[in-house]
């Protein structure tokens, strides 16, 4: 990643900048520094938009870029949030385990800990011993390298069955559906091992923090703002290469890539595993923030509406999907938190809450029937770069490929 | 001298419509050979099988001084052994720049690994930049492949494989659509290739098969009709009653 990199890129730049701005004026206006404008919540909602920014970068490099429509990448996101949230929740109970035992007559040994941290923890589903998958959740470092083996892993070996018998297009799309629903299944199931439906909760509390949620929230903001940075510029420099050209090629057509030799499958699960990887740190600082997982949350519904976001603000431009999850989520927060005046329209009255799916499903169809380069398309309307006139030929055979109406002069 | 590439009993079914039937084939290593046929007769699902998209019922195809059986492998390694194949139709990578199709067809590591961290070195610059003026495109590097004339696409084409160095170059009807001094320039170019490798050409045109002056391979429903220089099979009864005589 050398200075010239930059220099060829300058919409990289231009979008860390922005987004350096963006981190500081919230910082500055948050409850943590006293000036009160942006409350403790909205700092987290900015916070967890901006973990759901860098989920929608994985989707555009997997779908805009390579051509995989994946509907399974809210699964890592989960995971990712599930791995974090385990050691945040052993932890925690661990200290106020400590605590009330602390005035014991007799100091309490190791396994009588242990115990007591499994009862808190699994008392809501009837059980006090910690499965085995909690084997690493005492140790932070060790969890951390869960986030990224565990759906690492699953992209992997999911990827690696589904890619070498050369399952493409819709048929991908449904067997990554159908993997987001059997994981969201297995979880709900109390025998999981991570709760049932109850998921795991409080992890908002980081353990032996005192620092109050105003100055937590801010932490965060900045540390998926961080995150997100760092994100962006290594896909740009994973798309801006020979790599990007390979991956854009097997988009469009991925069999004349296997003629010049290119084993189009371990490069479809090269991009799969890499975007699962970022999914899942996206999840592990999103879940922090929204203090709750469940089961809910890796429905396959979630991917979709994953999809539709990069949808929405342009695909195969990594500003596209960033700006659609950003808007797109932030909008569906304003609609869904009952804050947007209800339409009486004298015989039925349209209550935003209810209603807003339906907006958003229509503006999906509308933006992809009229305007298949989404919001980011207005960057080139800006800088006169219309899409040439193909006469209806899309840019290759394959399902995912560019469209005509995607291209850029 | 010793075969690259023999292609020996093959035969393929496509829904129970038998497109190659009981088909051999040899070729040197440096040989250049026209297949002709009429419309049907097979000559693109020969490639197909050659380069491991199409796997045939039955058959053998071995390539190279150890004999090594293609049929087990996938395109991509039929590929990096040095086949290279030219399609029909111009199939380039129509969103890239001119310069990004031939960089990616220029002999290079294939691996995903390999190739996040490659950096276009000077040669390979160089390298993209002799094959540009080669084909005729060295003005058009920086434009995207998808604005090109059909011609150009062909010599793009043309371009990319002669970029992966090849030992074996299967071209599809790679005349089509261009000028007749195109045509000229294109036989050259093949003739020039085949003085250091295997050159299969698919062609429809006669002229264009005369001027490269090389054996000729008649297909006909499957298989091979005749074999020899272009006099001596347009002299075979049956080769005109089938192809020429239309
Ligand atoms: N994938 C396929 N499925 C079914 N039939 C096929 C398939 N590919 C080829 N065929 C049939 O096999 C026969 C041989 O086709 P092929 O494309 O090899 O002919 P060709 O000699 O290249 O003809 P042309 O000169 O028109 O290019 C044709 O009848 C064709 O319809
Ligand atoms: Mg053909």
């Amino acid at each position: 990643m050398s200075r010239s990199f930059l220099l060829r890129n300058p919409s990289v730049l231009i979008f860390l900048a922005a987004l350096a701005i963006f981190t500081l004026s919230v910082t500055l206006l948050s409850e943590a520094f006293g000036s009160d404008v942006i409350s403790t919540s909205f700092v987290k909602t900015l916070g967890k938009t901006l973990c759901l920014c860098l989920v929608a970068l994985a989707m555009d490099l997997v779908w805009g870029y390579c051509g995989i429509l994946s509907l399974g990448h809210f699964a890592f996101f989960g995971l990712g949030g599930y791995m974090i949230g385990m050691w945040l929740m052993y932890a925690r109970t661990e200290l106020i385990v400590a605590d009330s035992l602390a005035n014991a007559a007799i100091p309490p040994t190791d396994q009588e800990v242990v115990d007591a941290i499994g009862t808190q923890i699994f008392g809501v589903v009837g059980s006090s011993d910690f499965p085995p998958i909690w084997a690493f959740a005492h140790s932070l470092p060790l969890q951390l390298l869960m986030v990224l083996l565990v759906p690492g892993l699953l992209a992997l070996v999911f990827g690696w069955l589904a890619f070498r018998s050369r399952v493409t297009g819709v048929y991908l799309s449904i067997l990554t559906q159908a993997m987001t629903l059997a994981l969201s299944l297995y979880l709900f199931q109390n025998e999981s091992g991570l709760r049932g439906n109850n998921g795991l909760s409080g992890l908002q509390n980081l353990p032996g923090v005192t620092a109050s949620q105003a100055v937590v929230s801010i932490w965060f903001l900045w540390a998926s703002a961080f995150a997100l940075g760092v994100g962006y510029v290594v896909s740009a420099w994973v798309v801006s290469g020979k790599f990007g050209s390979v991956i854009r090629g097997i988009r469009d057509d991925e069999a004349r890539v296997r003629f010049l030799g290119y084993s189009v499958e371990g490069y479809k699960l090269f991009i799969f595993t890499f975007t699962a990887i970022i999914a899942a740190i996206a999840g592990a600082l999103y879940y922090p923030q929204a203090g709750i997982i469940n089961p809910g949350e890796v429905a396959p519904i979630a991917s979709i509406y994953l999809a539709v976001w990069v949808a929405i603000g342009g695909r195969g431009r990594l500003y596209g999907a960033v700006i659609g999850a950003a808007f797109v989520s932030l909008v569906s927060t304003w609609f869904t938190g009952g804050q947007v005046p209800s339409v009486p329209l004298g015989f039925y009255t349209i209550d935003w809450v209810d209603w807003w799916l339906v907006l958003l499903g229509l503006s999906f169809v509308l933006v992809t029937l009229l305007a298949p380069k989404g919001i980011g398309g207005l960057f080139d309307l800006i800088s006169g770069r219309l899409a040439p006139n193909r006469h209806g030929a899309d840019y290759g055979p394959d399902k995912g490929s560019l469209q005509e109406e995607e291209g850029r002069g | 001298m010793s075969n690259l590439l023999e292609v020996s009993g093959v035969s393929v079914t496509f829904d129970g419509y038998r497109a190659i039937r009981n088909l051999s084939f040899q070729i040197g290593s440096a040989e250049l050979r026209a297949i002709i046929g009429p419309n049907g007769a097979g000559k693109t699902t020969f490639m197909d099988i050659v380069t491991g998209k199409t796997r045939p019922d039955e058959g053998r195809v071995t390539w190279g001084e150890r004999s090594i059986n293609l049929l087990k492998m996938n395109e991509a390694r039929i590929a990096q052994e040095g086949i290279g194949r030219k399609f029909q139709r111009p199939t380039v990578f129509e969103d890239q720049t001119v310069f990004a199709n031939l960089l990616m067809a220029v002999r290079n590591p294939r691996g995903s690994f390999a190739c996040l961290f490659y950096r276009p070195t000077a040669k390979d610059r160089t390298r993209v930049e002799e094959l540009a003026s080669e084909i005729g495109l060295s003005d058009a590097l920086s434009r995207k492949s998808g604005e090109l004339s059909h011609g150009q696409k062909q010599w793009l084409e043309i371009g990319m494989l002669l970029a992966q160095e090849p030992r074996l170059l299967l071209v599809d009807e790679p005349a089509a659509g261009m000028t007749l001094a195109e045509r000229e320039h294109t036989t050259d170019l093949l003739k020039e290739a085949a003085k250091t490798r295997a050159v299969v050409v698919v062609e429809h045109d006669m002229e264009f098969v005369r001027r490269l002056d090389c054996k000729v391979t008649v297909l006909h429903e499957g298989s091979v009709l005749a074999e020899g220089s272009l006099d001596h099979v347009t002299a075979n009864p049956q080769v005109i009653e089938v192809y020429l005589g239309r």
